[in-house]
This record gives C-alpha cells, structure tokens and sequence, in this order.
C-alpha cells in the first residue's frame, strides 16, 4: 500500500517535469530554428503560459471560471513599471505618483516579485469578497472586478497615464527569462494542486456538499489558491511590461480574457497538462495565422487571410472543441510516467 | 433648469435600455441555464445591419433608409434571426453542456461576431444618422426633454406589458414559464423543447434589435465595441435581479440605470470619470448581501 502511495506521488511530479522538458524543447527548437520576430513569438508564448498556468491554479482546482485575471495582471504590469522606470521618465509622464515610488528606481527580479505580491494582496482583498459567492454569480462578480480595475486604470491620468500608454520599460524578458518563469509556475501549481489545500479545494469542485459535509471549509481553500493564483498572474503581467516596453489598460481587457479562457477550454481546464498544451496549441497555430494574413506565396500568387480572420478562426476552433471535445484536447488527463505496476 | 425631473427622465431611459436588455439574457438563461454573452454582439450585429458594408467613416444607410414602418419590423426579424441562427449552429450541440462551457462558448461566439464585423466595417466608429429629429428637446414638468427619452420610456413600458402578457396568456408563453421553472419536467410533461427553446432565443434578438435602434438614434454612432458595455451591464442586472427571474431583471435593470445617473450627476468632478468602478462595487456588495439576486425566484435556491 505505500509502495502504491510513494509511486503515484513520484508520478504526479513527473507531470511537471515532463511539461518543462516540453517547453524547454519549444523554446530551443525557436531559438536556433527561428529569426527574431520568433523568438519574440517564444517570449509571448511563455508569458501567455505563466499566465494561463497561474489562472489554472484557480479556475481548475476550484472550478470557478474566473473573469477578472487580466485585472491581477494589469495590477502587476503596472506595479512593476512604477518600480523600475527612470525616474526622470515617471516625472514626465506619470506627475502624481507617490513620492516613494517615484524615486524608485529597482532592479527587475525584486520588481517582479513584489508585482506578484501587490496583485496577490488584492486578491486577497477582492477574494475575500467575491468568493463568498458560488457558481456563476462568483463568475459574474470575477467581471465586475475586471471592470473595476479597468475604470481605474484607464481613468487615474497622473498615475497610470489612462490611455495613452506608458513606454520606455527594460526589455529583459526575452525568451529565456520567461521560460524560468513558465517553469516555477508548473512547479508551483504541481506543488499546490497536490498540497492539503487543493486536494480539499478539488474535492469541493466535485461535489460542494459532499465536501462541506466532511469539513472542508470552502471558502478558505479557495481564498488561498486565489491568492496563489494571482501572485503569477501579476508576475506574468510584469513580464509582459518587459517584453513589449509599453503598456495600456486595454491590453488587459476582454481580448485576453478571451483568448487565456480560450486556451485553458481548448486544452482541458481538467488537467494542468490541458493549461500547456492549450497554450502552446493555440499561440503555434495563432502564429501560423498571422504569418497568412501577411500573405503566403505559393507558386506565383501570393495568398493572403484577410486581417481579423485570426480571430474568428480562433473563436470557431474553441466553439467546435467545446461541442466535440468538452473536456478540451487533454480531457482532464495528465501527462504522467508509471513508476512500476499499476 | 430643472434638475430633478431631468435626472428622473435620464434615469428612466437608461435604465430601460439596460432593462430591455437584460431581459433578452434572463429570457434565455430561464429556459437553458445559458449566460449568454453574445447578446451584445447581436445588438452591434443589429446596428451595422442599418449601414452599406464598407470600410468608410461615414456611413452609408442601407436598411436605414427605408421608411420606419419597414425598417423596425425588418430590424427586429434579423435580429431574431441572428439569434435563432446562434442557436442553431451553437447551443442546439450543448444541451447536455455543463453552464461553463455554454458561458465560454457563447464568449468565444460572441468574439466571432465582433470580429466578423470588425472585417467587413473596420474598426473606426461610423456616424450615422438616423431620425435625427428624435434628439430634438421637448418641454415636461419644466425639464427639456430629448422626445427620444420619452419614447425609449414608452417602448420598455410597451415591451414589458407585452412580453408580460405573451408569457401568461399564451401557449408558447406558458411554455417557457414551465421550461423555466424545471425543464427536465416540463418537456416530461409534454412541452416542445425545440419550439420554447427557438421562441425564447427569437424574442430575445429582438429586444437586442430593439435596443440596438435606441442606442443608434440616442448616440449617432456605429462602433464594433457598443455591444460589450451594454453587455456587461445587462449580465449584472440579470444577475443581482436574481437569475431566471423577468422581472427581477427589469427592475434591476432600472435600478442600475438610475444609479448611474445619480453617480454621474452627485459624484464630485475629480471622480467622475471613475463611475463605472463606483457602479461595479456596489454591484459586488448587493451580490454579497444577496447572492442569488434582490428579487431571486425560490426555484434558483439549489436543492441537496
């Protein structure tokens, strides 16, 4: 018997470190296949997968589909533009921050993490109040957070610089930097999905009552894998900063919700595995999408996708898994070695 | 000047755009539990309708030339026809779906249209100019009043007293009521589940066509995003109006309404422009001192 129990444990942490191998692999094969424009592709990629696995450590354990991350990641985004921006620049372009952070004048990694922390600290805020509510309502209220942050954000001119956008942030993170990053959040969400808290968490997605009738506090579990679940999302918004150099409130709005939600549906909000693969699944044929439109030549015409047929293709592919696959590519399964027997 | 009356009137047209609004996703959400976020795509699909496909600034009318007698009829069938169209080719496949993937996948349905439109209209706002005289002030109780608002007040009262009495008077009526309490019984029990499903879908792209022309005459401009604020807004009215419930969702969607006309007239200037973040937390807290909605029907109360 703990023969049996040490074997699975060993095999559920083969899952991360097989997605890892994966992404590692993609990110390889990019850079000395690819040219630049691909390497950023690879950079944007590895950002959308921090995102969408931090997103997983929400939505797929407590199986509450959540609207409001691109907010967490909006608030991360910002924060560590406010960290690391020279001063000079925020005293232009950002007049009426307070006077700590506009002196402020932090290395990137710290920068990073403490994004992750403050959006973290505002989940626990909104979480303490939106997941009082169940089902869709707690959808619906996800929504509302979203727009809140968006108002705020769009309209705060001397702080956020409302619409116009904020430029001038360090491009550090090329490929290999969010590829650290992809990596800790599959090891992170691994970590939590098997920890006491998840598998509670789990066991109420299943089932509220049955799980409430054997002492699960619900709430709490999913408090705390909201809480982890936006510290990455902030992480990763921090990341996108650094990887465009500029930032608007809009690119946080419902285009990324809907492509990260497309994503975790096409792959499989069952399995941490579905939360990769639907990544990396969609960015390669968005890629390849993008690459049509610009027109391909084929003998002596030059065919070309009309713009905007990106997205409608996008949005036909996750209507056609949703009603043939509903469980997404991965059916909630995960990737995973056998240790021995069965 | 007169402030009360015009704030009341403003309130009250607002209000009943997002009233009409949210009855068209609480009419769907009552008979198949799907929160549907495409219905303000049918509402832009409704407005772009009006104009000749092309990529100008200024538009030009195609059905909003014919006279209005022609142009209201025609606008509410396509409007039904998108709708019953989204049903066929989408939801028709997810009557056994979990709500989650119904919700997803009238998300990405909805993107679909939007960017459909996006391609054949491109993305700069269009003016359009339809019964321009409607804008023109009359005077009520002393405010000056845009006849437009009078007639929006009107049209929501219409359609309310109207759809209140198809859904008790009639077979396909009583129906839906039926399905919307239980489904699993009803269709039991011998009601048409194609037919109910169809009707409510057709009713409910109706209203959006219906709101879709108030909203072209109010603001003069055609835009691929107009759906997804009103959206948004009419999703919370179902919601705090308590889910399934019709009049709940009419009289939520009045209570936002007036609530932002008072947050836009009483806020201070310097937060004006944070209204929406204002709107939404209160939204948050009535959900929290409620959560199944001010006026929650006991058939949404979930049985152990």
């Amino acid at each position: 018997m703990a023969q049996t129990h040490k074997q699975k444990r060993l095999s559920a942490w083969s899952t991360p470190l097989l997605l890892i191998g994966i992404l590692v692999l993609f990110t390889l094969l990019v850079t000395f296949l690819g040219d630049n424009s691909l390497a950023r592709m690879a950079a944007q990629t590895l950002i959308r997968v921090t995102f969408v696995v931090g997103l997983w450590i929400f939505v797929g354990n407590s199986g509450i589909v959540s609207f409001g991350h691109a907010g967490y990641m909006a608030i991360g985004a910002y924060c560590s533009a406010w960290l690391t921006l020279r001063p000079q620049m925020k005293g232009m372009f950002l007049p009426d921050l307070w006077p700590f952070l506009a002196t402020a004048e932090w290395p990137v990694f710290p920068a990073a993490i403490v994004s992750g922390l403050l959006a973290a600290c505002v989940a626990m805020v909104s979480g303490a109040a939106i997941l009082r509510l169940s089902g869709i309502a707690a959808s619906i209220a996800t929504f509302a957070f979203l727009a809140i942050v968006y108002t705020v954000y769009s309209s705060w001119e001397g702080v956020t610089g409302a619409t116009s956008s904020v430029v001038g942030l360090t491009r550090y993170a090329d490929q290999w930097i969010t590829l650290g990053w992809a990596g800790a959040t599959i090891l992170a969400a691994t970590w939590y999905a098997n920890s006491a808290s998840g598998l509670a968490l789990r066991a109420s997605r299943e089932d509220e009552v049955a799980a409430d009738a054997s002492g699960i506090n619900m709430y709490r579990h999913r408090l705390i894998a909201l809480i982890v679940s936006a510290f990455f999302a902030g992480v990763s918004g921090a990341l996108f900063g650094h990887s465009l150099g500029v930032l608007n409130p809009s690119s946080f709005y419902l285009g990324l919700t809907f492509i990260t939600l497309a994503m975790l549906v096409v792959g499989g909000i069952g399995s941490l595995t579905g939360a990769v693969m639907g990544v990396l699944v969609l960015s390669i044929i968005i890629e390849a999408l993008v690459r049509m439109e610009r027109g391909l030549a084929i003998g002596e015409t030059t065919y070309a996708l009309p713009t905007g047929a990106q997205e409608i293709i996008i949005g036909v592919i996750m209507i056609l898994v949703l009603i043939l696959r509903p469980a997404g590519i991965t059916g909630g399964r995960e990737l995973r070695l056998r240790f021995g027997g069965r | 000047m007169n402030a009360i009356p015009q704030l009341l009137f403003d309130a009250l047209s607002l209000g009943g755009i997002y009233a009409m609004a949210a009855l068209g996703i609480a009419l769907i959400f009552g008979v198949m539990k799907l929160v549907n976020f495409a219905h303000g795509e049918y509402i832009a699909f409704c407005v772009f309708a009006l104009i000749v496909p092309s990529t100008d600034a200024v538009a030009v009318m195609f059905l909003g030339k014919a006279p209005a007698i022609i142009l209201i009829p025609v606008l509410l069938l396509i409007g039904a026809a998108i709708a019953v169209a989204s049903e066929f080719f989408v939801f028709r496949h997810m009557r056994n779906a979990t709500p989650v993937a119904m919700m997803i996948s009238s998300f990405a349905l909805g993107f679909v249209i939007q960017n459909t439109l996006l391609l054949i209209y491109s993305s700069r706002p269009k003016a359009i100019s339809l019964w321009p005289e409607l804008n023109q002030p009359v005077s009520v109780a002393g405010a000056s009043i845009p006849l437009l608002q009078i007639i929006v007040i009107l049209t929501t009262l219409l359609v309310v007293v109207t759809l209140a009495l198809l859904l008790k008077r009639t077979r396909i009526g009583l129906e839906m009521r039926a399905a919307a309490e239980n489904f699993t019984m009803a269709r039991l029990l011998g009601v048409r589940a194609n037919a109910v499903i169809t009707g409510a879908f057709a009713l409910s792209g109706a209203l959006a066509a219906a709101v879709a022309l108030i909203m072209v005459t109010q603001t003069g401009v055609a835009d691929i995003r107009m759906g997804g604020q009103i959206m948004l807004v009419a999703f919370i009215a179902t919601v705090i109006g308590g889910l399934g419930s019709l009049p709940g969702a009419v009289a939520a969607g009045f209570l936002i309404g007036a609530v932002s006309v008072i947050l836009q007239g009483f806020l201070p200037l310097e937060v004006r422009p944070f209204r929406d973040a204002f709107l939404y937390t209160l939204v948050i807290i009535s959900l929290l001192l409620r959560p199944n909605g001010l006026f929650a029907p006991k058939s949404t109360k979930p049985r152990v």
